[in-house]
């Protein structure tokens, strides 16, 4: 069984992070919403942010918000994952599966190129 | 809804929701019982009597870009599905318990599912929220083992560093998978 992780270690990781983001140039606040009300939760929207979560921690992506957000009336877009780019307008995409969520995080988060095939107009 | 973990991580959002400081998360698998014991208790904004009793309905809902809430009475009928019980107590500005209660061996009860994944998903989604979560199995024999994990001390020693930062997330997810994994193990019938 492995060891249960300890907080000393969480210490050393939490000095690290520190250390990476004192030394990145700050591209401004990248925020990714997973909208987690019933509609979306039941369409799929844990394992969207199980996907984004993933990408974050293999691909390495620093500075990232994510967050969630209730329903938002567009129940059978879900599950709806949005992006806002520093003080860009935010982008709203539907049926964000796991798959789209890696190519989301890819395309958009990490070279600001929407993904403009699941976009939603509103 | 496919999982007793996806209807926690709603019931959750709804504490969440109700400007909640704390929100405990208790799953109960005791097989010398033949039982599986949910709740979510938070302490956020109650509901009176009244209100209590209508988000059992489907047709009511707090919610105003829609009129119809089905979260709740979709968890409800989950457990009377399976011979278990439901309640909900609630008591304005103290707070919010929803319990549910399923029979393990009911051929309708529908598998607890990724417990890690909702544990891991409303930690990251409010991290605000000082989180408590307990998963307990107890086999036939009446042992028990245990995973307990809270988020305040977590918290304390991260500061001001965000949980989805890469290296912070690899060891917070670890710790929550690692813990239900060892607990999990033990559930043979």
């Amino acid at each position: 069984m492995p060891a249960i992780k300890s907080l000393e270690e969480l210490k050393r990781i939490r000095e690290e992070a520190l250390q990476k983001k004192q030394m990145k140039a700050t591209p401004g606040n990248v925020q990714v919403i997973v909208a987690m009300g019933t509609c979306g939760i039941a369409a799929g929207a844990r394992d969207t942010m199980k996907s984004v979560l993933n990408f974050i921690e293999t691909e390495n992506v620093s500075g990232v918000t994510v967050t969630q957000t209730g329903c938002i009336g567009l129940c059978e877009q879900e599950p709806i994952l949005q992006v806002v780019l520093g003080d860009q307008p935010k982008v709203v995409y539907g049926k964000v599966n796991a798959q789209v969520a890696q190519k989301i995080m890819k395309q958009h988060v990490q070279n600001g190129q929407p993904v403009t095939e699941n976009m939603i107009i509103v | 809804m496919r999982e007793i973990a996806l209807h926690l991580l709603d019931i959750a959002e709804n504490s969440a929701a109700a400007q909640s400081q704390n929100i405990r998360i208790e799953v109960h698998e005791d097989l010398s019982n033949d039982s599986l014991a949910t709740c979510v208790i938070d302490d956020g904004r109650g509901m009176d009597a009244q209100t209590a009793q209508q988000v059992q309905d489907p047709f009511y809902t707090s919610r105003t870009t829609r009129s119809v809430g089905l979260g709740i009475p979709l968890l409800k009928s989950a457990a009377e599905m399976a011979e278990g019980r439901f309640s909900l107590q609630s008591e304005p500005g103290k707070g919010t318990c929803v319990e549910a209660l399923f029979r393990h061996s009911h051929v309708d009860r529908m598998p607890l599912g990724d417990l890690s994944a909702t544990f891991l998903t409303v930690l990251i989604s409010h991290p605000q929220v000082d989180w408590a979560f307990s998963y307990r199995v107890t086999a036939k024999d009446g042992q028990s083992r245990d995973f307990v994990f809270e988020s305040a001390e977590l918290r304390r020693e991260l500061g001001d560093i965000s949980l989805t930062e890469p290296e912070v997330l690899t060891f917070v997810r670890g710790m929550i998978e690692e813990g239900i994994d060892a607990v999990t193990l033990q559930t043979v019938y």
